[in-house]
């Protein structure tokens, strides 16, 4: 998918602009977080098992090359392919071959974020493979002429009902419909007749087992086990970082991520599969390809960003965050939304490229505090935000002006005479008031919010007052 | 050079592989893999009616229903119960594992086999069934196929009392004694499928059964 992050700020003003957007926001806010506030308490030890989660997922990424030789020697020996893509054109290449290979007409695909990563879709078209989206919420969105996702987990949650029977209506040609229910059911009379006769199931995965060699897959509507088990053909897209070590560790994930994501104690659907169909059983695919795809995250091994890889993409983060929470996930401009999205944008499309998502953040920490694989996501935006300045990415009046800041700093007297100047010009702007009601030289700033105006002396004066006084009395 | 080899060789790099250093790293791959660490678990009673008590509590916080008969023989009638008062026919799939119960003394049309598009019901047991969520654990195999507890609208499931285990990780134990490698489809079944997608409003029957309907056996 082509990156429009560098339309941020202009993506962000709109979407503030957007008044059903702004609607669909405030219902969908506080439901995810309200949920796993109260899920959360059902494991005695929440703490104690996000340490076990990091400390797992860490283990890993110290020897992930030992660990994704071991994963693709257990999924071998079961009758599976393992192939490796360094982007997403590859991702693409290896599909298309694949489907040629099996003679694929028509591939049914349960929620791939990689495949969002590689713009899949649009190559199969080409390719003359019909890709059909199974996860309700992408399925509504490649039916508005392949919409991006806003939200990894809920994908529309930027849209409302009445769009969706809007949507409904002009493509089945059906009458329109308006409960929720009606339109699920809808949706699943189109979707099975796909997944009956689809030839190819395309999934992504949420975590590779390297003692056997599966893949897990978790979801809640089935779609994840109908790609999987009807189709002849079944190709798992997933990055190298996703692989843990035994089917111990997937326990212990999954008492953190659907949790996490959704405020559930279990998705209703977790899928470990493993290797091809048997000579006698009923179902399942009789070729099985993994392709484990880099796409910028080796470079994060070893690096001081490398936390990021712990990630399983639950979802936490973004929807605590209070930025999302005001402009949705389409500003943004890429895969990946959020707080977890600001951090991986710069980091697999260019630093450069995404120069506005390291400040979409308060830095308050709410990402922080949930993520369930105990990511610092402040701390990692903070980082970004120094290697902007670093190489030079920042606008040279913001660099001018730090210079000066910096230089002003270190010369104490200097520093002295401003502040003592700055704190009486802001007593004056408030005119008495507590607040500054516009501020001088960056009126915007005020424009959203107050500025508290100081009381008329700078600290240090305060404390040689406070240091004389004392001297008095004693 | 492949791109396994591409990148692979970079990953090392960026860890700074070396001969020495990959001889431990395997040791610890190895260690890790024969230690199985676990994580903190939940506390779940143990004993045999706690766990029947907490599988069922969880299971019907998920939207299951549940009913309880003393042993397997008694399934077909308390099926076929469950298919009157829900004003279903009472025709269904069955696992071919099952079909050794009396179905026709019951009024139950069986057939025992994978399932198609136009099944109404499916029948399975459970590999085994976990209480700290209220889940079943399915393998796949030629007699317990997967497309049972998926395609129809409604899914029923016989779960054996003596079969309840206290945590995910105790299933997947049971799995490596009984079963040795883990079979190609291990399904963890949690309610009647469900979406949210629209409004953040939970919808039941997205994909899979609409219903899911467990007879608990207290006896087996
Ligand atoms: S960064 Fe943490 S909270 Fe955000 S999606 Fe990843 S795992 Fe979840």
């Amino acid at each position: 998918m082509e990156s429009r992050s560098r339309r941020f700020k202009s993506n962000a003003l709109a979407a503030l602009a957007n008044p059903v957007l702004q609607g669909n926001l405030k219902m969908a806010k506080g439901k995810f977080v309200d949920k796993r506030a109260i899920a959360i308490k059902e494991i005695d030890d929440f703490e104690g098992t996000r340490e076990a989660a990091k400390n797992l997922r860490n283990r890993v990424l110290e020897n992930l090359d030992l660990w994704l030789e071991k994963f693709e020697e257990n999924a071998t020996a079961r009758g599976a392919t393992v192939l490796w893509a360094k982007d997403g054109a590859e991702i693409c290449r290896h599909v298309v071959e694949i489907g040629k290979r099996h003679g694929v007409k028509k591939a049914a695909k349960s929620k791939s974020m990689l495949s969002e990563e590689a713009g899949l879709n649009h190559a199969l078209t080409a390719a003359g493979i019909q890709p059909v989206e199974t996860d309700l919420g992408e399925y509504i969105l490649q039916i508005n002429d392949n919409e991006p996702p806003s939200h990894i987990i809920a994908p529309v949650m930027h849209k409302g009902l009445d769009e969706v029977a809007d949507l409904f209506e002009k493509t089945h040609k059906t009458p329109r419909k308006t409960e929720i229910p009606a339109l699920t059911r809808e949706a699943r009379e189109v979707l099975r007749e796909h997944f009956l006769t689809a030839d190819m199931g395309i999934s992504g995965g949420n975590f590779l087992v390297a003692e056997t060699g599966s893949v897990a897959l978790v979801t809640n509507e089935g779609n994840g086990r109908m790609v999987t088990t009807l189709p002849k053909v079944h190709v798992v897209v997933t990055g190298i970082e996703k692989v843990i070590p035994t089917l111990e560790d997937l326990s212990t994930l999954m008492r953190l991520l659907p949790r996490s994501a959704t405020g559930q104690s279990i998705s209703n659907y977790v899928s470990v599969l493993t290797g091809v169909k048997q000579p006698d059983d009923h179902d399942g695919p009789e070729h099985l390809y993994f392709i484990l795809v880099d796409n910028g995250r080796a470079e994060l091994v070893g690096s001081e960003f490398q936390d990021m890889l712990r990630c399983i993409r639950c979802g936490a983060c973004m929807n605590h965050c209070p930025v999302y929470q005001t402009i949705g996930g389409h500003a943004y401009g890429w895969v990946y939304p959020g707080p977890m999205g600001s951090i991986l944008t710069p980091l697999y499309t260019g630093i450069e490229n995404a120069i506005d998502l390291p400040h979409a953040a308060t830095l308050c920490n709410q990402c922080g505090v949930v993520c369930p694989v105990k990511i610092p996501l402040p701390e990692l935006l903070r980082k970004l935000r120094e290697t902007q300045v670093e190489t030079h990415l920042r606008p040279w009046f913001e660099r001018l002006a730090l210079k000066g800041w910096a230089w002003v700093a270190s010369h104490p007297a200097l520093y002295g005479l401003g502040t003592w100047f700055g704190v009486r010009y802001l007593k004056w702007l408030a005119g008495g008031k507590a607040s500054i009601p516009v501020l001088g030289t960056a009126p915007g700033w005020t424009a959203g919010r107050d500025f508290p105006a100081p009381e008329g002396r700078t600290f240090r004066e305060q404390y040689a007052a406070m240091r004389a006084e004392r001297r008095k009395s004693s | 050079m492949s791109s396994r080899e591409d990148i692979l060789g970079r990953v090392r790099a960026k860890l700074g592989r070396d001969a020495a250093n990959a001889a431990t790293g395997r040791d610890t791959v190895a260690a890790t893999l024969a230690e199985r660490t676990q994580g903190p678990r939940p506390h779940v009673n143990p004993e045999k009616s706690a766990l029947a008590g907490r599988f069922i509590d969880q299971s019907l916080a998920y939207s299951s229903s549940v009913d309880r008969v003393k042993t397997r023989a008694e399934a077909p009638a308390a099926v076929a119960r469950y298919l009157a008062d829900q004003q279903l026919p009472a025709q269904a799939v069955i696992w071919p594992q099952l079909a050794g119960l009396d179905w026709a003394g019951a009024g139950v049309k069986v057939a025992a086999r994978g399932a198609e598009d136009a099944d109404l019901v499916g029948i399975t047991g459970c590999f085994c069934a976990i209480a700290e969520t209220g889940t079943l654990m399915l393998c796949g195999s030629p007699d317990t196929p997967a497309t049972v507890s998926l395609l129809p609208e409604t899914h029923i499931a016989l779960v054996s009392a003596s079969r309840i285990v206290a945590g995910m990780e105790d299933g997947f134990a049971l799995a490596r004694a009984e079963l040795g490698r883990l079979p190609r489809a291990v399904n963890f079944v949690s309610g009647p499928s469900r979406t949210g997608d629209i409004e953040q409003t939970i919808v039941l029957g997205a994909h899979g059964p609409y219903r899911v309907h467990l007879i608990l056996l207290d006896n087996e």
